[in-house]
């Protein structure tokens, strides 16, 4: 029997089926998140011009690789709501919201507290910290905006438009060190060259940033099912649900 | 790495401040998120089977 991925583009077949992997991936996240700072903090060495300030970057970068990763995706599912008008989409767009602002906060408050003592200052207004505060309100923009119209359809129409519309600042974001010469320094991982920075510290961050994607997905996964029993509330397999709770 | 003694683990190298504090901060807002995902789940199951029971008199 040939897998029916479409099968799953219903509510009504993926609210089992995420209610299922969710506990997987949260297991996930956490195991790689033990990993990843045992690495980061028992196994990298200490760095030879930052110090000990260093290691904060073992959750800045993967949070900042998230905020900016989370947004595309969003961007993608809203955009396929809006073109070919499937609910689950625009409900997996409105699930990643809150996680990329989470991710998009924590890169910007480790990134002040990294800056601090390696720069001497909390903030600065150069392109890549500008440009990742703008992330920033564009996340609470597409929450807001999603939230303030009742007709959920119409929702979902303007929040994609602003999602995809904004998604322009995401390359800004990953480029600005290259175009502009700024106080943030260039990326240190690359796909194109080699990283300059020691194995262990890039492994200590890969680990973390995988967790990080297990997280979000574990999370998105769960606030899509609240999504879906909320949007169908009147329909038959919601009452299903719900029947076999109670 | 090996630190030799707990306090100067949580030194840090004189940045105790500010590794400990990002990585505070961090779970701060992951456990914000959590919760926050979990009364939503309450507060909307106990809404669905509110209005579940009310069809049901109706």
């Amino acid at each position: 029997m040939a897998f029916n991925l479409f099968k799953y583009s219903s509510p009504a077949s993926f609210y089992p089926l995420a209610g299922k992997m969710a506990p997987l991936f949260y297991v996930l996240a956490a195991t790689l998140a033990i990993v990843g700072l045992y690495i980061s903090f028992f196994v990298a060495p200490t760095d030879a011009t930052q110090g000990e300030a260093y290691r904060i970057i073992f959750i800045h970068v993967p949070a900042a690789w998230m905020s900016m990763f989370i947004y595309i995706v969003m961007a993608i599912w809203a955009g396929l709501g809006l073109i070919l008008n499937t609910r689950l989409s625009s409900m997996m767009a409105q699930a990643l919201a809150p996680t990329g602002a989470m991710f998009t906060v924590v890169a910007l408050i480790t990134g002040a507290f990294w800056g601090k003592p390696t720069w001497g200052t909390w903030w600065e207004w150069d392109a890549r910290m500008t440009s990742e505060l703008i992330l920033l309100f564009l996340y609470i923009g597409y929450m807001s905006l999603t939230a303030a119209i009742d007709d959920v359809r119409r929702a979902d129409k303007a929040g994609a438009i602003l999602a995809m519309v904004g998604g322009i600042n995401v390359p800004i974001i990953y480029f600005s060190v290259k175009w502009w010469n700024t106080l943030h320094q260039g990326a240190s991982v690359s796909l194109t060259r080699s990283p300059s920075m020691a194995k262990t510290m890039l492994l200590g961050m890969l680990i973390m940033a995988i967790a990080a994607w297990m997280y979000s997905i574990a999370v998105t996964l769960s606030r899509v099912r609240l999504l879906m029993l909320e949007r169908e509330k009147s329909s038959a397999w919601v009452q299903e649900v719900l029947e076999k709770k109670s | 790495m090996n630190w030799g003694s707990l306090s100067n683990f949580i030194d840090m190298g004189g940045r105790g401040f500010y590794v400990w504090g990002s990585y505070l901060i961090t779970l701060v807002c992951i456990v914000f998120e959590l919760v926050l995902l979990s009364r939503q789940k309450s507060a909307l199951w106990q809404r669905l089977t509110q209005i579940m029971k009310l069809n049901k008199q109706g």
